[in-house]
């Protein structure tokens, strides 16, 4: 049996809008295993962004744990959540999210100044990322001058910033065309295959989520269904 | 790490270039302001020090007071000092010597150009010592004057140079006050003052005789007194003989008694004021600029709000994001500064060269101390970071879901 790498455990988010209690999660129970590749579905309003937000230690729960690693981090403060994001989760977004006044290779550098490292390592790093992305000739260009697959790609060499356990993926073909789409996809089984990173993918899309070992799905902020596409 | 912050911050001021700029602007239009007229009323205050400055504790000077809107120093008042008068002060208890000293402003011609000429008179008999031991009159060129001199002239040794006349004066040249032939037999050391380096000295009796000053009229007198401790007893004294004199009450007099140490002082508060509203209306204006580069930095975080999500997202402390935005205003107070501080020393060392070529005045000078570089350097980049404080915290303790969130 695989070890747990994160773990929702009767997880609600309740979000007061005046008067009116939003209730975005309502006792999400979910075990991602290391080196599995994981899809979400469900349709908008089921809360699978509030889910993301929740793995990705981008928010806290209003209630429930959240085991990364076996450490509980629903009570973290929000620096110490960063610095476990900056190190341990690698985001890829629907919108790329690449900052517009930074160069590829300084996009792909940005989590590792974050954790503190010399110029000389990280520039070696990012280097080495956008190489395996394939744009090892498109180094210097800002994220205006690269198409939207490419955008996506210098997304995906970010993610591996700090060699992350766990790549955090939401809607990444969103805004892709399928043929690109799928290109990315191909990039993140790859990652999954061969470097054993976990990959947890939020779509609403069955072609894409068919790329994972395991697809969940959710409603009403709760796993209604589970489904193994090996059998393992 | 603060260094990629600070390239980061850099990056963001260029990109949005206008916008920088304009925000500047609000900075170093007070931070030129505070340089240039600081230095400028630093130096008018070395300048006015230097005319007067050597003249000792010892010395006081009367003058009629009134209606002297221009002209030099006792001319053009409705109630002149009588000539007699320096003879009854001198019998003052305290007072060492007394003596009359006529002032009036002619034209002086040499080498066939012409320029103002302060003819200024040069006491006789026993006082012509006693003169030039009080103001350490020496010659530099030729010799000092003689009681039995006669249209002839010491001249300040500004008239020594070239660029007065286009040829410089020597003792034994011929020069020309108001049409009448004068001998100049001397030159007089360098004083370092304005007013006694461009001074036109000659007897009392010639100034009579061949400038057509009018003997009873007396300009200034002189007055040097015996123990520097006494002087205000002493020039209370002779403000009471002289209120006796001219027959006015207390509080209405008609002339003045001061030292020139004295008139250093009043000139200094006043010059000491005139900075303070400088000074006021700079911080009003570096206040407002402030408030610019808070503005500029509030829209900044409203603009950056997902790039804020997104870095916190890829591993950003809430302490990075705030050195970010930190950095960023106190960049845009200091560049704000530096742009200040040239341009206000252009336009003071500006406005000194000017003054010097047009009005050949050396009271408007600059002068710019590195204490008041520095400070002003400093002080811009605290005014950028004191205003940047609150927009950087508030992007500091933006939420990331929130920010990822938001449509820029």
């Amino acid at each position: 049996m695989k070890k747990s790498i994160i773990k929702l455990e009767n997880v609600w988010k309740i979000y007061e809008m005046g008067e009116v209690k939003v209730k975005a999660l309502q006792g999400l129970d979910l075990d991602v295993k290391e080196g599995e590749f994981l899809a979400i579905m469900g349709p908008s309003g089921s809360g699978k962004s509030t889910a993301v937000n929740m793995i990705g230690c981008l928010d806290v729960p209003s209630k429930g744990k959240i085991m990364l690693d076996n450490h509980d981090i629903s009570k973290l403060s929000e620096s110490d959540l960063a610095q476990i994001r900056g190190r341990k989760i690698g985001f890829i977004f629907q919108q790329f999210n690449l900052i517009p006044t930074l160069t590829a290779l300084e996009n792909v550098a940005l989590p590792i100044v974050f954790q503190s490292v010399d110029r000389e390592t990280r520039t070696k790093r990012a280097t080495k990322l956008l190489e395996i992305v394939e744009l090892g000739d498109r180094m210097e260009h800002k994220p205006a001058e690269l198409s939207g697959g490419q955008q996506q790609r210098v997304a995906i060499a970010r993610a591996l910033a700090n060699d992350p356990e766990v790549i955090l993926a939401d809607e990444p073909t969103g805004n892709l065309d399928s043929s690109t789409g799928e290109t990315v996809m191909g990039f993140l089984q790859k990652l999954n295959r061969k470097e054993g990173k976990t990959i947890i993918l939020v779509t609403h899309d069955k072609n894409v989520a068919k790329h994972a070992d395991k697809i969940e799905f959710l409603k009403d902020g709760k796993v209604i269904k589970s489904l193994r596409r090996k059998g393992d | 790490m603060l260094k990629d912050y600070f390239i980061y911050s850099v990056r963001n001021l260029r990109n949005r270039g206008l916008r920088s700029w304009l925000t500047m602007i609000g900075i170093f239009i007070g931070i030129a302001a505070v340089v240039s007229l600081i230095g400028l009323g630093e130096g008018l205050r070395i300048a006015i020090m230097s005319q007067f400055g050597f003249l000792g504790p010892d010395v006081l000077s009367v003058q009629a007071s009134g209606l002297a809107f221009a002209g030099p120093p006792g001319t053009g008042v409705v109630e002149p000092l009588s000539d007699e008068l320096a003879d009854k002060i001198r019998k003052v208890n305290g007072v060492e010597a007394a003596f009359n000293r006529y002032i009036k402003s002619g034209t002086l011609e040499f080498n066939d150009k012409q320029n103002i000429g302060i003819a200024a008179s040069y006491p006789e008999g026993e006082n012509r010592k006693i003169f030039e031991t009080m103001i350490n009159l020496k010659a530099e060129d030729g010799r000092l004057l003689k009681d039995s001199d006669s249209r002839k002239t010491v001249l300040g040794n500004n008239f020594k140079n070239e660029d007065i006349f286009g040829k410089g004066i020597r003792s034994g040249d011929k020069v020309l006050l108001n049409g009448i032939d004068f001998e100049v037999v001397g030159i007089l050391e360098k004083k370092g003052s304005f007013i006694f380096d461009s001074v036109v000295l000659m007897n009392e009796q010639t100034m009579i005789d061949d400038i057509g000053i009018v003997k009873e009229e007396v300009n200034v007198i002189a007055v040097k007194i015996e123990d520097v401790a006494r002087a205000d007893e002493i020039k209370g004294n002779i403000e009471k003989l002289l209120r006796k004199e001219r027959g006015v009450k207390k509080g209405e007099e008609n002339f003045q008694v001061q030292s020139p140490q004295q008139t250093l002082e009043a000139l200094n508060s006043t010059l000491f004021a005139v900075q303070l509203f400088v000074y006021i209306i700079a911080a009003i204006s570096l206040a407002v600029g402030g408030i610019g580069i808070m503005n500029t930095m509030y829209t900044s975080v409203l603009e950056r709000t997902k790039e804020i999500g997104i870095m916190k997202s890829i591993g950003a402390k809430n302490s990075a994001i705030f050195t970010i935005f930190f950095v960023e205003s106190g960049l845009l107070g200091m560049v704000g500064g530096v742009i200040g501080i040239i341009l206000g020393m252009i336009f003071a060392f500006g406005l000194s060269a000017a003054g010097r070529a047009f009005l050949g005045s050396e009271l408007i000078q600059a002068s710019i101390s590195p204490f008041l570089v520095i400070g002003a350097l400093m002080f811009s980049f605290m005014l950028g970071t004191a205003f940047g404080v609150l927009p950087a915290y508030q992007a500091s303790k933006l939420n990331p879901v929130d920010s990822l969130r938001s449509a820029k």
